[in-house]
């Protein structure tokens, strides 16, 4: 170009000036349209999406209309509601969940004992390890024949699988959680002279806690597959069978709502524990400490 | 260089008041994937009682190393750290650290509750002394109205002030602090160093303070301890009581730190013919 001056900035001239009155520019904070304040709200949301659901249950099933191999919405509400009522429904999801209970109480028991001896010492963590690797991609029906064996036919079979479908996901997921706990935090912790189970339920279960809450809606998950599964392929537990047998019962008397109906209610729990219970817990932990948005 | 340390040192210490903190002839090593670093090398050095203490280098002196060794989350493969006569074996709550990482608060409690609890599990005090002494503390660093804020909710300076008012509140013998305003801006990191100072009016707290800021050293310290790399050796103990941001611009102030930032620079400038030689 034109010469070797370099080319440099215009100088301009210097100024201050006093910021405006928040009041003059006006939408600095507005409140939102009721509509805005709705679709926020995520049941509301989540409540649409179930009724757009159901009305395309309702559509295919009234066009296809053979209610032996797919009943209506309104059949499947209709047993549903009779099978609670008049029927044993209630009494088998009692029976049911409370053999989950019961697993799921041991699985997180034992799992609690596995990830506090690895994070003490190094051959734990090693033994923890190895076993994870090992029993976490056995599914837990496959270990059904052999609990039938040991423990008989009833409760304390159905406990051993769920045990074990519950187990390994915690202790992973748990162990996983100590694991990345910052070492900031770590040397806070022990700068306060804390040591060994004082130090793990006060400093390393609660920063972990994201990861571990994690760990107990994947057990709880598996624990009511393998359960429902579980009542399916061997029925009546002692005395009453749960909802497992109520729907394999069903399906062998060809009423097929009920079947549907039984398979709603296993999802209408889910659902529940899901979005009370474990979202619940969540609110009042992880988010309110801005673990997890 | 190797005469100038030991007349500092003579002319330096105070043989009658016995040190709060010594340091003796500390060599600190530690672990990598595939080497065995030595961190500091035979590094001695005493704190008395109400110093501020500065340790003061390049990256790679092993200040922090040398702080981790005094906090008791390394032992030293040579050489001694005594606490008041005692050997320190492990982290305890006589030596409260504040890291330089924001993440050093416990998510899950509290402004308040995070300053409680190592007074409670410490067993330093009852519930009732503790919530006291919370109080005065968070008061002190103007966290009156955070008081129930979750550590998610406050900016960086103020979880450091927590940071800081948690360790104080412990009325710990030594306060370890680990670059607390590095990772500040530098508005917030000036009016931090300006509240340190005004507390340890107020308090005449004893600290070991880790910079590699020379400015930051010069205003935050009473005494520094300049260090040089690969590994950390004392290079100088300086005194610096006299400045605080007041004396910034000023001549002596300057002189200091000119001194400081040769000591430091002239190393460097060794270094890289070292390595341009070989």
């Amino acid at each position: 170009m034109a010469g070797a001056e370099p080319r440099l900035p215009p100088v301009r001239p210097e100024f201050e000036v006093r910021p405006g009155e928040a009041g003059q520019i006006g939408d600095v904070a507005r409140p939102l349209s009721a509509w805005e304040r709705i679709s926020n709200i995520t049941l509301v949301r989540r409540l649409f999406i179930l009724l757009v659901l159901a009305v395309a249950w309702q559509i295919y099933a009234s066009w296809l209309d053979n209610p032996l191999m797919f009943p209506t919405f309104d059949e499947t509400m209709t047993a549903l509601w009779d099978a609670s009522i008049k029927g044993p429904l209630l009494e088998r999801v009692w029976t049911s969940i409370r053999v989950l209970l019961l697993g799921y109480g041991a699985g997180i028991a034992i799992a609690a004992v596995f990830t506090t001896i690895a994070v003490s010492t190094r051959v734990g963590t090693d033994f923890l390890s190895t076993l994870t690797a090992m029993f976490n991609p056995l599914p837990a029906i496959a270990l059904l024949p052999l609990a039938l064996l040991w423990f008989g036919l009833g409760i304390p079979s159905l406990i051993f699988v769920i045990i074990h479908s519950v187990l390994w996901a915690v202790a992973l997921n748990t162990h996983g959680g100590f694991l990345s706990v910052s070492e900031t935090l770590r040397m806070a912790g022990q700068n306060y002279g804390l040591r060994g189970l004082r130090y793990v339920a006060y400093i390393l279960i609660p920063a972990a806690f994201p990861s571990i809450l994690t760990g107990l809606k994947i057990g709880w998950a598996f624990a009511w597959r393998t359960l429902i599964a579980a009542e399916l392929v061997f029925g009546v537990s002692s005395r009453s069978g749960g909802l497992g047998w109520f729907i394999f019962e069903n399906r062998n008397q060809l009423e097929t709502a009920y079947v549907f109906a039984g398979l709603v209610m296993v999802i209408i729990i889910g659902l529940l524990v899901e979005s009370v219970v474990f979202r619940t817990i969540e609110i009042r932990t992880v988010r309110k400490w801005g673990m997890q948005r | 260089m190797s005469t100038a340390l030991p007349a500092a040192n003579a002319e330096m210490v105070d043989e009658h008041a016995p040190a709060l903190l010594a340091v003796d002839g500390v060599t600190l090593q530690y672990k990598t994937r595939d080497h065995l670093v030595t961190a500091t090398y035979r590094v001695s050095f005493q704190v008395h009682p109400s110093d501020r203490f500065v340790l003061l280098g390049p990256s790679g002196c092993g200040k922090s190393t040398l702080l981790k060794g005094v906090g008791g989350f390394m032992a030293p493969v040579e050489g001694t750290i005594r606490l008041k006569g005692q050997t320190i074996e492990r982290p305890g709550p006589d030596r409260m650290m504040v890291f330089q990482e924001f993440d050093q608060l416990l998510p899950w409690k509290t402004v308040r509750e995070n300053i409680l609890f190592p007074m409670l599990v410490s067993g330093r005090c009852n519930r009732a002394e503790a919530a006291e002494r919370a109080w005065a503390y968070i008061d002190k660093v103007n966290l009156t109205k955070f008081a129930d804020a979750y550590p998610h909710m406050l900016s960086g300076g103020m979880k450091q002030r927590v940071a800081i008012a948690r360790a104080m509140a412990m009325e710990a013998d030594i306060l370890l602090m680990d670059e607390p305003f590095a990772a500040l801006d530098a508005l917030t990191r000036r009016k931090m160093q300006e509240e340190l100072l005004q507390l340890w009016d107020d308090v005449r707290f004893t600290m070991l303070f880790v910079t590699h800021s020379i400015e930051e050293a010069i205003i935050v310290g009473s005494r520094i301890l300049v260090m040089s790399p690969h590994p950390g050796q004392v290079k100088a103990e300086l005194n610096a009581h006299q400045f605080s941001h007041d004396e910034q611009g000023g001549g002596e102030f300057q002189a200091l730190h000119n001194r400081i930032h040769n000591m430091l620079f002239a190393e460097r400038i060794e270094e890289e013919r070292l390595h341009g030689r070989s």
